[in-house]
């Protein structure tokens, strides 16, 4: 056996290796079969998403909060309905009911952002999964809650001398059953043409004359309708609780990407190589699960860059007529504005106690955070999903210098953002070779890889129980002199940032942005342009995260985690992407709102969900962008800007 | 730029008189910060919350400490370690508690416990299990109120060595927790049985369990007896994959908190029967302290008690009993005073070891057994947790002492 901690073993993912052994063929078909199983439930979610991505172009997160409501209404109402066709009637109607809850917020809430920038429906979704969540605490209650066992599939049978689930059974027939009614459904029905034509090219369908809207709101109906099917499904097989969604929607994210976007034939065999590898995997490595889907994903888009089955994604035309601002470097009255402003935040310490200081050293490093992914947003075109990493290896690199190495909190500083700058120069190199949400997908791939070498990697980075003992030096440990010294270098940072973003260099990145065709015409070398900037917002975000270190006195794998990349997001998407300053306003916005929230209420998920929903209605080009055409509209004549 | 800059700063000023002229609070209260993972974990901090309230209504109602009533400013960590230290800066650095108390995960416990060290406030962690935080992470400012991971492992591997297995297997959650507890229960089995084998070892990652997959890869291993550290919703995915693929069957499981009511209640009429596990039968407890506890708290919400409402409940009393014997708010005097202090609890009276800053509680070890459609433990004993740690000596040994 070998020993559970191998603790000379320097391997990232300390792989415990389980004995090699020989076991009779039934024992590898049975492992076969029940991935099976498990890839068919994963289907019947992930089916439902690739089908929403595929036409509305919208990165569906509350997928898995739809997902959850399936499985929560699914276990009200087989407690209501008793007997087989209670059962089988309680399921239905749960995702019929969820698929109608779905169809309400298609019509009130994302048709009204179908126009705004790529990705801002995220928000609205994300907005949308916050509420769910707290909703259903109020509702449900906080206990798991277990369901019923299907009538007629409560037992197992004898599958080559190993007893397997009946109702396993039942979802390796639904599988398939689906795929091929989903199948029929896009060839063999006018709608489904219309669909398929949509996928490709939405604009002439619209210029066809065929109702769009109609045309949306039915495809994610029917995608919302799978994802509560495979909720309600798995009541037999879990307890309705309130992690389902979270646990699900990244992996079928994953899945959909493996697959090809929109393609639901790639979807079921992304689906069954996922499941069927951590089915056999888990038998040689034990510890692989948590890593494998991110593992599989990165080589695929590497290998294949539109996944396994997905076609390159037509050029969108951009949206015609749309107020394009012009990016502008402050004019003298905004720098001097800039000046005063940096005055009153200097003095700042004057005015308030520690505790609001140190809130405001946090807003500070998450405005640097953002102004990081918003450079690589905003100007390069180039959407991460996982520009977490870079902030998590920034906080690494600065506690693994002080921790392991005896180095001050100066060194610190700079060993953080040059550890980041590293890992941003190394994922980068793969990530610019793809585009759009392959490319978001890539990011978000090397992040969770980073984060599970912190998570496993226990010798060096304390696994989930972090590195402790982050403080700052003697000079900079006081509340004030910590905000001073982050105030320098965020402004130093958000400085360096927009002389890049106005420098020769800035314009080559916006115009591979707006037109990667002319510009690579005009003889800008695309991948090592898009490649620079990525290691610029990545080196800068790292920054953040190193002072973020110092600032909390801990590091944990938290700080590489999804979650954070969404936040990371989220503030970019509600300051605006469009604009120049709208990742520092979003963020600021965003991070105070929601220390206040989480510290002031008992429902902070509901609360934000709402005012995130509530601002995305409000802004649809993010706060800022909803500023600066208020104030072109004020004074035509000078036209649009953004500075 | 200029409109940011200018938001922001509107924010910090707006912050800043939000700050100022919060209301005064009475000055005869005591003020205590308490921080869980309310929002991220609600099924074992709801029942905690009124664990600590029940507590908190019985101080004040008997003139609370020293003739000041107790005030517990409460916050939400939402299950993050760098959100609980925000809250805990603004509960010592704006709202003036005097000691901190609380958590559930045990990186947040740690964060905290490493923020109370730098801040020199006393921290009383409530139920994070994590051993490093009496021992290799340990500090002056803390106190862990819960019977640690060791303890548990401790009372469960007395039972698991008498069975006559010999061929063991493991499941258990891929993070700290779970690698910890294996380990642990590992060693300690293998020293009173050398003769054991482990055969095999699944880590599934927490939250995500392909139950199926694992148990048939721990099927394969042939094992005698399974350790399952697996707890929550993977518990409840595992025990229903397992009872249909017959993994328990014909062998003895070992199971870390399967018996708490927040892990057993779920698997209702599935709960499988015969395991050894740790946990709290609510209803079969015959410590006399607990009657009283457990009639007050039905009384008063109507409900059942789980491990979390004796937990909160259970922190608030320590807190009270520190804060009356150091007859002060130093925190240095406060730390001393919770060195080897007794405290009176639903279970009995524990006191906080002055050697490791851990308290004596223990847990009861039974077996699952199903009645009424109800998993429940029978043949339950409950074990103090004093005895099953180490010795002050060799607590030394695993402390940073300075």
């Amino acid at each position: 056996m070998a020993p559970l901690f191998s603790r000379s073993w320097p391997l990232a993912l300390r792989v415990s290796v389980q004995h090699a052994r020989v076991f009779p063929l039934n024992f590898y078909f049975d492992q076969f079969v029940t991935g099976l199983a498990s890839a068919c439930s994963l289907f019947l979610v992930a089916s439902g998403l690739s089908i929403i991505f595929g036409v509305t172009r919208i990165v569906n997160f509350a997928h898995g909060a739809f997902y959850m409501l399936g499985a929560y209404i699914g276990f009200t109402l087989t407690e209501q309905f008793s007997g087989a066709f209670g059962f089988w009637g309680a399921i239905l109607l749960a995702a019929i009911v969820v698929a109608a809850i779905g169809t309400l917020i298609e019509i009130i809430l994302l048709r009204r952002i179908y126009d705004a920038p790529e990705l801002f429906q995220l928000l609205a979704t994300f907005g949308v999964t916050l509420i769910v969540e707290d909703l259903a605490l109020l509702i449900w209650g906080p206990n798991e809650l277990l369901g019923p066992r299907a009538p007629g599939l409560k037992g197992a049978i004898d599958l080559f001398g190993l007893p397997f689930p009946t109702y396993d059974l039942l979802l390796i027939a639904l599988g398939p059953l689906v795929l091929g009614l989903l199948w029929l459904l896009f060839r063999r029905t006018t709608w489904g043409v219309l669909v398929r034509a949509a996928t490709q090219d939405r604009e002439m369908v619209a210029a066809l004359g065929v109702n769009q809207k109609w045309l949306f709101t039915s495809v994610f109906a029917l995608g919302v309708f799978l994802a509560a099917l495979g909720g309600a499904l798995e009541l037999p097989r879990q307890s309705a609780n309130h992690t389902m969604d979270l646990q699900v929607i990244t992996e079928v994210l994953v899945v959909v990407v493996i697959g090809g976007l929109g393609n639901v034939l790639g979807t079921f065999l992304a689906a069954i190589i996922v499941s069927e590898l951590n089915a056999f995997g888990i038998l040689v490595f034990p510890k692989i699960s948590i890593v494998l889907v991110f593992l599989v994903m990165a080589l695929v888009l590497i290998v294949r860059p539109w996944g396994l089955l997905g076609r390159a994604e037509a050029a969108a035309r951009a949206a015609g007529g749309a107020a394009i601002l012009r990016w502008r470097p402050l004019a003298a009255r905004g720098r001097l504005a800039v000046v005063l402003a940096l005055a009153v935040l200097a003095l700042a310490p004057l005015a308030v106690g520690d505790y609001y200081l140190t809130v405001a050293t946090e807003v500070l490093i998450f405005v640097l955070f953002a102004a990081s992914l918003h450079f690589l947003i905003g100007a390069g075109g180039l959407v991460s999903f996982g520009h977490a990493a870079y902030f998590g290896l920034g906080s690494y690199g600065a506690a693994l210098a002080l921790k392991q190495f005896g180095l001050g909190m100066e060194a610190a500083l700079i060993a953080g953002p040059l550890l980041g700058l590293a890992g941003a120069i190394l994922f980068g190199w793969f990530c610019v070779r793809l585009s759009g949400v392959y490319f978001a997908m890539l990011t978000l791939a090397f992040a969770q890889i980073a984060w599970s070498v912190a998570y496993q990697w226990s010798d060096v980075t304390g696994g989930d129980n972090g590195l402790l003992g982050i403080w700052p030096s003697a000079w900079a440990a006081a509340p004030a002199h910590f905000y001073w010294l982050t105030l320098a270098l965020v402004a130093a940072g958000i400085a360096a940032l927009r002389m890049i973003l106005f420098s020769p260099f800035g314009y080559s990145l916006r115009a591979l942005r707006d037109s990667e065709l002319r510009a690579e015409a005009i003889g800008l070398e695309r991948r090592r342009i898009q490649w620079i900037s990525f290691a610029i917002a990545g080196g800068f975000a790292a920054l953040a995260g190193a002072l973020y270190a110092f600032l909390k006195g801990s590091v944990f794998p938290d700080n590489l985690g999804i979650p954070l990349s969404i936040d990371g997001l989220v503030m970019v998407l509600l300051g605006g992407v469009d604009t120049v300053s709208g990742g520092i306003v979003g963020a600021a916005l965003y991070r105070s709102l929601s220390i206040w929230i989480i510290s002031h209420t008992d429902y902070s998920k509901l609360a934000l969900g709402l005012l995130i929903v509530v601002l995305v209605v409000l802004f649809p080009k993010g706060v800022v962008g909803a500023f600066e055409s208020w104030r072109a509209r004020r004074a035509p004549r000078t036209g649009g800007e953004s500075s | 730029m200029k409109t940011s800059s200018a938001i922001f700063s509107a924010l910090v000023v707006i912050a800043g008189l939000a700050g100022s002229s919060a209301p005064g609070v009475a000055q005869e209260t005591i003020k205590i910060g308490e921080i869980n993972s309310y929002s991220a974990l609600p099924s074992f901090t709801e029942p905690y919350r009124k664990g600590w309230q029940l507590a908190l209504d019985e101080i004040n109602a008997k003139g609370g400490v020293d003739g000041k009533k107790l005030e517990v400013i409460s916050k939400d960590d939402g299950g993050k370690p760098a959100d609980a230290v925000t809250q805990a800066n603004e509960l010592v650095s704006n709202d003036g508690v005097v000691m901190l108390a609380g958590t559930f995960f045990s990186n947040i416990g740690l964060a905290v416990s490493d923020f109370a060290k730098q801040k020199k406030i006393p921290f009383l962690a409530a139920e994070p299990l994590t051993d490093a935080i009496t021992w290799s992470k340990g500090n002056r400012y803390t106190f862990r109120l819960r019977p640690a991971n060791y303890e548990q492992a401790a009372m469960l591997a007395e039972q698991a060595a008498k069975l006559p297995a010999k061929k063991w297997a493991t499941i258990a959650p891929n993070y700290e927790y779970g690698q910890s507890a294996v380990a642990v229960f590992k060693k300690l089995l293998s020293e009173k049985r050398p003769d054991i084998q482990w055969v095999g070892e699944q880590w599934p990652p927490q939250g995500k369990i392909d139950a199926g997959a694992v148990a048939e890869a721990i099927a394969k291993t042939e094992p005698e007896a399974i350790l399952v550290v697996t707890f929550g919703p993977d518990l409840v995915k595992l025990v229903r994959e397992g009872n249909t693929r017959g993994l328990f069957k014909d062998r003895s499981v070992v199971g870390f908190l399967t018996g708490e009511p927040e892990y057993l209640d779920p698997l209702k009429d599935e709960t499988p029967e015969g395991w050894i596990v740790t946990g709290y039968p609510w209803n079969a407890v015959t410590i006399p302290d607990h009657a009283a506890f457990l009639k007050a708290y039905q009384d008063k919400y109507n409900d059942y008690p789980r491990l979390g409402s004796v937990v909160g409940y259970s922190t608030l009393k320590a807190a009270a009993a520190i804060l009356a014997k150091a007859k002060s708010t130093d925190s240095e005097k406060l730390v001393d005073a919770a060195e080897g202090i007794a405290v009176d609890t639903p279970f009995g009276p524990i006191t906080f070891r002055k050697s490791d800053h851990q308290s004596t509680l223990g847990a009861f070890v039974g077996k699952t057994a199903l009645k009424d459609g109800k998993g429940v433990m029978v043949d339950v004993t409950y074990n103090d947790g004093g005895k099953y740690l180490p010795s002050d000596e060799d607590v030394k040994a695993l402390r940073p002492q300075n």
